[in-house]
């Protein structure tokens, strides 16, 4: 109950006092300071305008706190950095990949296509050691779909698959926001996959040779 | 013809100079860059907007009354232009210089009413008639406060020529003929005894011969910012509610000519002031002693030292004038109809009245 009283009492005095300064500001000299008020506020931004923000990262004091002067930067020119955990455009760095269909698989919207196709013969290593056994003839991601939510990037085993900081990629045709990642040419991969067939109807004709063979037996 | 040609050049030139200046001004106050690419700092930019708008299709609307809409941004922008004429440049340089020219630029700018009306009911659009009511009240009810204001100066000068008006605010006054034995005195009253004539500089202009004239100053400044529809009184073409008021409808180089008008008027009401109230175009600085600033900074009349002097310090007093304008239509929200016409006729208009009265009583004590 006190407390109640005292609530209403403040609030009266609030309403009074905001009652007295709108009273207070209507007269004539009060109208004029206000103007005039106004046009030193303007007066001070155009005259501090010699100043402007600098590109600065994040992690600077002045990123968030904006002193004097212009805010904004020039944009193709200048830019201010991103941050190094941003999630922008991704890059697959192909001779690093596997092929092991791990980010297709993880991919919430279904942006990533890989079509795999299985080495005849050694091809190498990636950086880290890991033993490539697989061609990969398609490898699409659709940047117009991508949500940029980055667990591609987490799951890939050999880290190939990262995120840039490029984040201004607009394209007029639609078509052009699906990036190829794949190092090999179309006939290439036609060669690979010609080649990968040979070998399963040679291994299959060696199998039904051994099977013969043991039936003879 | 030559002073025709002069003239529209010259203000074509201040007009894009002025809408860059718009732009940059308007940018830097609200801590922005502005226009950047075109030319060294955007300098370009408003020429560039120019062609651009002369390359515009010229759309006529189908439902629009052909001849009134062709024919307003025409009528507006001559309206503005004819005030030209009898604006005194620098000493001795006036493209027209009637007796009357006071009398005769309130009558032609307000021709400009006519053809804000024949573009806002021509266009046939409810926007732009809105706009065009909304403007011509305005332009109709502000002109008393601005002739009350302009009716003031004239009686403490006894003149409605521009150019004589000019030559009695500074140090060249013994120098047109008609007035080689009328004397300044400081604050225009005799009784003080401090004579003026030949010191000259700020303290002859007509704020300093009769004190009273700076509240005239004022009532007219803001009096014709209304009149050339800036903010805060730019309710016919209140972006916000009326797209773009009476001139909504234009395209093209219709558009081109009506933003034109607006600037001219913009610069026009800005020469009108600096004229009749800020010594027009004598230099600021006094002759204090042996050091004859005045002299020295105001060139020899008729020759090219006084054209070029003369027109120096008119267009930099005008400038100033017209960053003015600028800021206040960077600073101020707009006012309500009810707020203008009140601010029009309850305030402007008696305290004009007052310092009419006033005028007239110091114009006795100045003789
Ligand atoms: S970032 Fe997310 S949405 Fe984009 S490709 Fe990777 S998993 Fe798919
Ligand atoms: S998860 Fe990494 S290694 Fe596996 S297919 Fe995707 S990019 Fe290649």
């Amino acid at each position: 109950m006190q407390c109640h009283k005292l609530r209403f009492a403040k609030l009266a005095a609030g309403k009074f006092e905001m009652e007295k300064a709108i009273k207070h500001k209507s007269g004539f000299r009060e109208s004029v300071q206000s103007l005039l008020s106004g046009l030193r506020l303007t007066w001070r931004h155009f005259r501090n305008a010699r100043s402007r923000r600098t590109p600065e990262y994040v992690s600077d004091k002045n990123y968030f706190s904006q002193p004097d002067g212009l805010v904004t930067l020039k944009y193709p020119y200048e830019a201010l950095p991103v941050p190094d955990n941003g999630r922008y455009r991704l890059h697959n760095e192909i001779d690093d990949c596997i092929v092991c269909d791990l980010c297709a698989k993880v991919c919430p919207v279904n942006c990533i296509t890989i079509e795999s196709v299985k080495a005849t013969e050694e091809i190498g290593a990636t950086s880290d050691g890991t033993k490539k056994r697989l061609f990969a003839p398609v490898f699409d991601i659709d940047m117009a779909k991508c949500c940029y939510c980055g667990l591609c990037t987490t799951v890939c085993p050999t880290d190939c698959l990262t995120m840039t900081p490029v984040y201004d990629f607009a394209e007029v045709n639609i078509k052009n926001m699906i990036y190829h990642f794949t190092d090999l040419t179309p006939e290439e991969a036609e060669e690979k996959k010609q080649l990968l067939a040979r070998q399963q109807e040679e291994m299959a004709a060696a199998k039904a040779a051994a099977l013969a063979a043991r039936k003879q037996a | 013809m030559l002073a025709f040609v002069l003239t529209l050049v010259l203000l074509l030139g201040i007009v894009i100079v002025l809408a860059y200046a718009e732009r940059k001004v308007a940018a830097f106050m609200q801590d922005r860059l502005g226009p950047t690419e075109a030319g060294p700092y955007g300098s370009l930019q408003s020429v560039l907007d120019v062609l651009k708008l002369l390359q515009k299709e010229d759309i006529v609307p189908a439902a629009a009354d052909k001849k009134l809409f062709k024919l307003a941004p025409i009528l507006i922008f001559a309206a503005v232009f004819a005030g030209f004429a009898v604006i005194p440049f620098a000493p001795a340089l006036v493209p027209a210089g009637i007796g009357i020219g006071v009398f005769y630029l309130l009558a032609i700018i307000s021709l400009d009413v006519v053809g804000l009306l024949m573009a806002g009911w021509g266009s046939n659009n409810k926007y732009a008639m809105l706009g065009a009511m909304r403007s011509v009240a305005q332009i109709v009810s502000y002109e008393i406060p601005a002739g009350l204001a302009i009716l003031s100066a004239v009686m403490v000068c006894q003149s409605l020529d521009f150019q004589e008006i000019s030559y009695q605010q500074g140090a060249l006054i013994n120098q047109f003929p008609g007035l080689e034995y009328d004397m300044n005195w400081l604050f225009g009253i005799r009784e003080l005894g401090i004579n003026t004539t030949t010191i000259g500089g700020i303290l002859t202009w007509n704020i300093f011969r009769a004190p009273m004239l700076l509240v005239s100053f004022v009532l007219y400044f803001i009096a014709s910012l209304a009149e050339s529809n800036r903010a805060p009184f730019d309710i016919p073409e209140a972006e916000s509610e009326l797209v773009a008021g009476f001139h909504v409808e234009y395209s093209g180089f219709r558009f081109a000519v009506l933003f034109l008008a607006e600037y001219s008027m913009m610069v026009l009401v800005s020469l009108v002031a600096v004229v009749l109230f800020l010594g027009s175009w004598n230099t600021p600085l006094p002759n204090i002693g042996p050091v004859s600033l005045a002299y020295w900074t105001s060139g020899t009349v008729g020759e090219l030292s006084g054209i070029l002097w003369g027109a120096f310090w008119l267009l930099s007093k005008t400038f100033v004038l017209l960053f003015l304008q600028l800021q206040i239509r960077w600073t101020y929200p707009r006012l309500r109809v009810d707020q203008l016409m009140h601010l029009c006729w309850k305030v402007l208009t008696p305290v004009a009245l007052g310092v009419v009265l006033l005028a007239g009583i110091w114009r006795l004590l100045m003789v």
